[in-house]
Protein backbone atom coordinates (compact mmCIF):
# COMPACT_ATOMS: atom_id res chain seq x y z
CA UNK A 1 0.00 0.00 0.00
CA UNK A 2 1.54 3.62 -1.16
CA UNK A 3 0.70 7.12 -0.21
CA UNK A 4 -1.82 7.43 -2.77
CA UNK A 5 -4.62 5.13 -1.37
CA UNK A 6 -4.75 5.58 2.20
CA UNK A 7 -8.45 5.07 2.03
CA UNK A 8 -8.83 1.37 4.36
CA UNK A 9 -10.09 -1.33 2.23
CA UNK A 10 -12.99 -1.56 4.47
CA UNK A 11 -14.27 1.80 2.71
CA UNK A 12 -14.23 -0.09 -0.37
CA UNK A 13 -16.02 -3.22 0.62
CA UNK A 14 -19.10 -1.17 1.80
CA UNK A 15 -19.06 1.18 -1.57
CA UNK A 16 -19.30 -1.69 -3.45
CA UNK A 17 -21.83 -3.49 -1.58
CA UNK A 18 -24.03 -0.54 -1.68
CA UNK A 19 -23.46 -0.73 -5.84
CA UNK A 20 -24.06 -4.29 -6.19
CA UNK A 21 -27.43 -3.31 -3.57
CA UNK A 22 -28.60 -0.47 -5.30
CA UNK A 23 -28.14 -2.58 -9.24
CA UNK A 24 -30.29 -5.27 -7.59
CA UNK A 25 -32.87 -3.21 -6.43
CA UNK A 26 -32.81 -1.58 -9.80
CA UNK A 27 -33.52 -5.46 -11.43
CA UNK A 28 -35.90 -5.91 -8.49
CA UNK A 29 -38.05 -2.66 -9.26
CA UNK A 30 -37.85 -1.61 -12.69
CA UNK A 31 -40.17 -3.10 -15.81
CA UNK A 32 -37.97 -1.74 -18.51
CA UNK A 33 -35.86 -4.20 -19.84
CA UNK A 34 -33.18 -2.30 -21.06
CA UNK A 35 -32.87 -0.83 -17.60
CA UNK A 36 -32.33 -4.09 -15.66
CA UNK A 37 -29.74 -4.75 -18.54
CA UNK A 38 -27.80 -2.28 -17.33
CA UNK A 39 -28.76 -2.92 -13.64
CA UNK A 40 -26.87 -6.15 -14.54
CA UNK A 41 -24.34 -4.15 -15.33
CA UNK A 42 -24.00 -2.12 -12.61
CA UNK A 43 -23.37 -5.56 -10.47
CA UNK A 44 -20.77 -5.97 -12.19
CA UNK A 45 -18.83 -3.42 -12.12
CA UNK A 46 -19.34 -3.40 -8.25
CA UNK A 47 -17.46 -6.71 -8.62
CA UNK A 48 -14.79 -5.03 -10.55
CA UNK A 49 -14.62 -2.34 -7.86
CA UNK A 50 -14.02 -5.02 -5.27
CA UNK A 51 -11.42 -7.11 -6.75
CA UNK A 52 -9.54 -3.98 -7.96
CA UNK A 53 -9.38 -2.70 -4.52
CA UNK A 54 -8.59 -6.33 -2.74
CA UNK A 55 -6.03 -6.39 -5.63
CA UNK A 56 -3.77 -3.89 -4.84
CA UNK A 57 -3.95 -3.89 -1.40
CA UNK A 58 -3.26 -7.50 -1.68
CA UNK A 59 -0.22 -6.74 -4.06
CA UNK A 60 -1.36 -9.60 -6.48
CA UNK A 61 -2.29 -8.66 -9.80
CA UNK A 62 -4.90 -12.01 -10.64
CA UNK A 63 -7.69 -9.98 -9.34
CA UNK A 64 -7.38 -7.20 -12.21
CA UNK A 65 -7.21 -9.94 -14.72
CA UNK A 66 -10.12 -11.36 -13.40
CA UNK A 67 -11.81 -7.92 -14.05
CA UNK A 68 -10.59 -7.86 -18.00
CA UNK A 69 -12.28 -11.36 -18.19
CA UNK A 70 -15.56 -9.92 -16.59
CA UNK A 71 -15.57 -6.86 -19.15
CA UNK A 72 -15.42 -9.54 -22.01
CA UNK A 73 -17.96 -11.41 -20.19
CA UNK A 74 -20.13 -8.27 -19.58
CA UNK A 75 -19.91 -7.09 -23.24
CA UNK A 76 -20.47 -10.61 -24.15
CA UNK A 77 -23.79 -10.33 -22.56
CA UNK A 78 -25.12 -6.93 -23.50
CA UNK A 79 -24.56 -7.49 -26.93
CA UNK A 80 -26.26 -10.82 -26.91
CA UNK A 81 -29.06 -9.24 -24.26
CA UNK A 82 -29.72 -5.58 -26.98
CA UNK A 83 -30.40 -8.57 -29.74
CA UNK A 84 -33.00 -10.55 -27.91
CA UNK A 85 -34.43 -7.43 -26.56
CA UNK A 86 -34.75 -5.89 -30.42
CA UNK A 87 -36.45 -9.59 -31.11
CA UNK A 88 -38.81 -8.79 -28.33
CA UNK A 89 -39.35 -5.45 -29.35
CA UNK A 90 -40.25 -6.26 -32.82
CA UNK A 91 -42.44 -9.27 -32.61
CA UNK A 92 -44.18 -7.31 -29.02
CA UNK A 93 -43.82 -3.63 -29.83
CA UNK A 94 -42.68 -3.08 -26.19
CA UNK A 95 -39.60 -3.77 -23.59
CA UNK A 96 -42.10 -4.49 -20.74
CA UNK A 97 -40.42 -7.76 -18.60
CA UNK A 98 -44.35 -8.01 -17.83
CA UNK A 99 -45.40 -9.33 -21.22
CA UNK A 100 -42.95 -12.16 -21.21
CA UNK A 101 -44.65 -13.91 -19.03
CA UNK A 102 -46.14 -16.69 -21.55
CA UNK A 103 -44.30 -19.72 -19.64
CA UNK A 104 -46.79 -19.27 -16.50
CA UNK A 105 -49.52 -21.44 -16.63
CA UNK B 1 -8.83 12.85 5.84
CA UNK B 2 -7.42 15.82 3.50
CA UNK B 3 -5.78 12.45 1.26
CA UNK B 4 -9.52 11.11 1.51
CA UNK B 5 -10.88 13.47 -0.25
CA UNK B 6 -10.86 12.18 -4.11
CA UNK B 7 -12.29 8.61 -2.48
CA UNK B 8 -15.17 10.47 -1.17
CA UNK B 9 -16.05 12.79 -4.25
CA UNK B 10 -15.92 9.84 -6.50
CA UNK B 11 -17.86 7.36 -4.17
CA UNK B 12 -20.93 10.40 -3.79
CA UNK B 13 -20.99 10.91 -7.82
CA UNK B 14 -20.84 6.36 -8.23
CA UNK B 15 -23.60 6.05 -5.38
CA UNK B 16 -25.62 9.44 -6.44
CA UNK B 17 -25.48 8.27 -10.27
CA UNK B 18 -26.19 4.81 -9.34
CA UNK B 19 -29.27 5.81 -7.50
CA UNK B 20 -30.41 8.55 -10.49
CA UNK B 21 -29.72 5.04 -12.91
CA UNK B 22 -32.39 3.15 -10.85
CA UNK B 23 -35.27 6.18 -10.18
CA UNK B 24 -34.80 7.99 -13.48
CA UNK B 25 -38.24 7.47 -15.66
CA UNK B 26 -36.34 8.36 -19.07
CA UNK B 27 -34.06 5.36 -20.12
CA UNK B 28 -31.72 8.19 -21.92
CA UNK B 29 -31.08 9.24 -18.43
CA UNK B 30 -30.88 6.36 -16.84
CA UNK B 31 -27.96 5.57 -19.49
CA UNK B 32 -26.14 9.08 -18.69
CA UNK B 33 -26.57 8.42 -15.38
CA UNK B 34 -25.17 4.86 -15.39
CA UNK B 35 -22.38 6.35 -17.58
CA UNK B 36 -21.11 8.68 -15.28
CA UNK B 37 -21.22 5.69 -12.64
CA UNK B 38 -18.73 4.42 -14.68
CA UNK B 39 -16.47 7.23 -14.87
CA UNK B 40 -16.78 7.75 -10.97
CA UNK B 41 -15.10 3.93 -11.07
CA UNK B 42 -12.32 4.66 -13.53
CA UNK B 43 -11.48 7.34 -10.66
CA UNK B 44 -11.76 4.55 -7.99
CA UNK B 45 -9.61 2.50 -10.13
CA UNK B 46 -6.94 5.17 -10.87
CA UNK B 47 -6.68 6.33 -7.21
CA UNK B 48 -6.23 2.60 -6.80
CA UNK B 49 -3.01 2.39 -8.98
CA UNK B 50 -4.94 0.50 -11.37
CA UNK B 51 -4.31 2.81 -14.48
CA UNK B 52 -4.78 0.00 -17.29
CA UNK B 53 -8.10 -1.32 -15.89
CA UNK B 54 -9.33 2.22 -15.72
CA UNK B 55 -8.55 3.49 -19.42
CA UNK B 56 -10.12 -0.15 -20.31
CA UNK B 57 -13.40 0.21 -18.04
CA UNK B 58 -13.93 4.04 -20.10
CA UNK B 59 -13.17 2.55 -23.31
CA UNK B 60 -15.30 -1.19 -22.86
CA UNK B 61 -18.10 0.45 -20.57
CA UNK B 62 -18.50 4.05 -21.28
CA UNK B 63 -17.59 4.18 -24.60
CA UNK B 64 -18.49 0.37 -26.73
CA UNK B 65 -21.44 -1.04 -23.97
CA UNK B 66 -23.21 2.09 -23.17
CA UNK B 67 -23.40 3.28 -26.62
CA UNK B 68 -24.80 0.13 -27.91
CA UNK B 69 -27.54 0.72 -25.49
CA UNK B 70 -28.18 4.20 -26.53
CA UNK B 71 -28.23 3.33 -30.22
CA UNK B 72 -30.71 0.35 -29.13
CA UNK B 73 -32.56 3.36 -27.03
CA UNK B 74 -32.81 5.59 -29.87
CA UNK B 75 -33.30 2.63 -32.81
CA UNK B 76 -36.17 1.32 -31.02
CA UNK B 77 -37.21 4.84 -29.79
CA UNK B 78 -37.65 4.33 -26.26
CA UNK B 79 -36.49 7.84 -25.11
CA UNK B 80 -40.11 7.89 -23.64
CA UNK B 81 -41.32 7.83 -20.19
CA UNK B 82 -44.14 5.11 -20.49
CA UNK B 83 -42.88 2.48 -18.36
CA UNK B 84 -45.74 1.80 -15.53
CA UNK B 85 -44.55 1.61 -12.37
CA UNK B 86 -44.65 -2.09 -10.47
CA UNK B 87 -46.70 -2.25 -7.75
CA UNK B 88 -46.70 -0.95 -4.42
CA UNK B 89 -46.06 -4.31 -2.86
CA UNK B 90 -43.26 -5.21 -5.00
CA UNK B 91 -41.70 -1.82 -4.75
CA UNK B 92 -41.65 -2.30 -0.89
CA UNK B 93 -40.73 -5.84 -1.58
CA UNK B 94 -37.83 -5.21 -3.82
CA UNK B 95 -36.28 -2.54 -1.57
CA UNK B 96 -36.29 -4.63 1.67
CA UNK B 97 -34.71 -7.44 -0.36
CA UNK B 98 -31.82 -5.20 -1.52
CA UNK B 99 -31.73 -3.49 1.86
CA UNK B 100 -31.09 -7.28 3.65
CA UNK B 101 -28.78 -8.38 0.88
CA UNK B 102 -26.70 -4.51 1.85
CA UNK B 103 -26.94 -5.48 5.78
CA UNK B 104 -25.58 -9.37 5.17
CA UNK B 105 -22.55 -8.42 2.81
CA UNK B 106 -21.69 -6.01 5.26
CA UNK B 107 -21.83 -7.95 8.28
CA UNK B 108 -19.93 -10.70 6.52
CA UNK B 109 -17.40 -8.26 5.04
CA UNK B 110 -16.86 -6.68 8.38
CA UNK B 111 -13.74 -8.47 9.91
CA UNK B 112 -12.52 -8.94 5.71
CA UNK B 113 -9.95 -6.18 6.72
CA UNK B 114 -8.32 -8.10 9.29
CA UNK B 115 -6.76 -10.83 6.67
CA UNK B 116 -5.70 -8.37 4.24
CA UNK B 117 -2.15 -8.50 3.67
CA UNK B 118 -0.39 -5.37 2.75
CA UNK B 119 1.26 -4.93 -0.56
CA UNK B 120 5.01 -5.22 -0.80
CA UNK B 121 7.09 -2.35 -2.05
CA UNK B 122 6.88 -3.28 -5.57
CA UNK B 123 3.08 -3.44 -5.23
CA UNK B 124 2.52 -0.02 -6.79
CA UNK B 125 3.40 -1.08 -10.32
CA UNK B 126 0.70 -4.01 -10.84
CA UNK B 127 -1.87 -2.15 -12.50
CA UNK B 128 0.53 -1.10 -15.23
CA UNK B 129 0.23 -2.44 -18.78
CA UNK B 130 3.52 -4.31 -18.53
CA UNK B 131 2.98 -6.10 -15.29
CA UNK B 132 -0.39 -7.18 -16.46
CA UNK B 133 0.16 -8.26 -20.00
CA UNK B 134 3.12 -10.55 -18.10
CA UNK B 135 0.48 -11.93 -16.20
CA UNK B 136 -2.19 -12.37 -18.85
CA UNK B 137 -0.06 -13.71 -21.35
CA UNK B 138 1.74 -16.29 -18.96
CA UNK B 139 -0.75 -17.55 -16.43
CA UNK B 140 -4.00 -16.33 -18.07
CA UNK B 141 -3.47 -17.22 -21.53
CA UNK B 142 -5.59 -19.90 -22.18
CA UNK B 143 -8.48 -18.48 -20.56
CA UNK B 144 -7.49 -15.74 -22.78
CA UNK B 145 -8.37 -17.31 -25.89
CA UNK B 146 -10.94 -18.61 -24.80
CA UNK B 147 -12.97 -15.13 -23.87
CA UNK B 148 -11.64 -14.98 -27.86
CA UNK B 149 -13.82 -18.03 -28.72
CA UNK B 150 -16.86 -16.71 -26.44
CA UNK B 151 -16.83 -13.31 -28.40
CA UNK B 152 -16.71 -14.77 -31.65
CA UNK B 153 -20.14 -17.10 -29.99
CA UNK B 154 -21.36 -14.17 -29.13
CA UNK B 155 -20.96 -12.04 -32.46
CA UNK B 156 -22.55 -14.45 -34.24
CA UNK B 157 -25.41 -15.29 -31.77
CA UNK B 158 -26.25 -11.18 -31.66
CA UNK B 159 -26.16 -11.63 -35.66
CA UNK B 160 -28.22 -14.27 -35.40
CA UNK B 161 -30.93 -13.55 -33.21
CA UNK B 162 -30.94 -9.77 -34.61
CA UNK B 163 -31.45 -11.12 -38.12
CA UNK B 164 -35.19 -10.40 -39.56
CA UNK B 165 -36.88 -13.68 -40.68
CA UNK B 166 -36.94 -13.42 -44.73
CA UNK B 167 -40.70 -15.28 -45.02
CA UNK B 168 -42.62 -12.92 -42.87
CA UNK B 169 -40.43 -9.50 -43.54
CA UNK B 170 -43.54 -7.61 -44.38
CA UNK B 171 -45.71 -8.55 -41.60
CA UNK B 172 -43.36 -7.52 -38.69
CA UNK B 173 -42.05 -4.42 -40.10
Amino acid sequence: MNAESLTPIDQYIYLSSLLFCIGMAGVLLRRNAIVILMCIELMLNAVNLLFVSLSTYMGDATGQIFVFFIMVVAAAEASVGLAILVMVYRNTRSTDISFLDKLKN
Amino acid sequence: MMNQLPFIIFSFIAILMALGTITARNPVYSVLCLILTFFALSGHYVLLNAQFIAVVNMIVYAGAIMVLFLFVLMLLNLNKETEPAKSYLWQIGGAIAAGLVLVTLAGALKGASDFMVKGGPEASGIGLVKNLGKVLFTDFVVPFEISSILFLAAMVGAVFIGKREKQEGGSNA
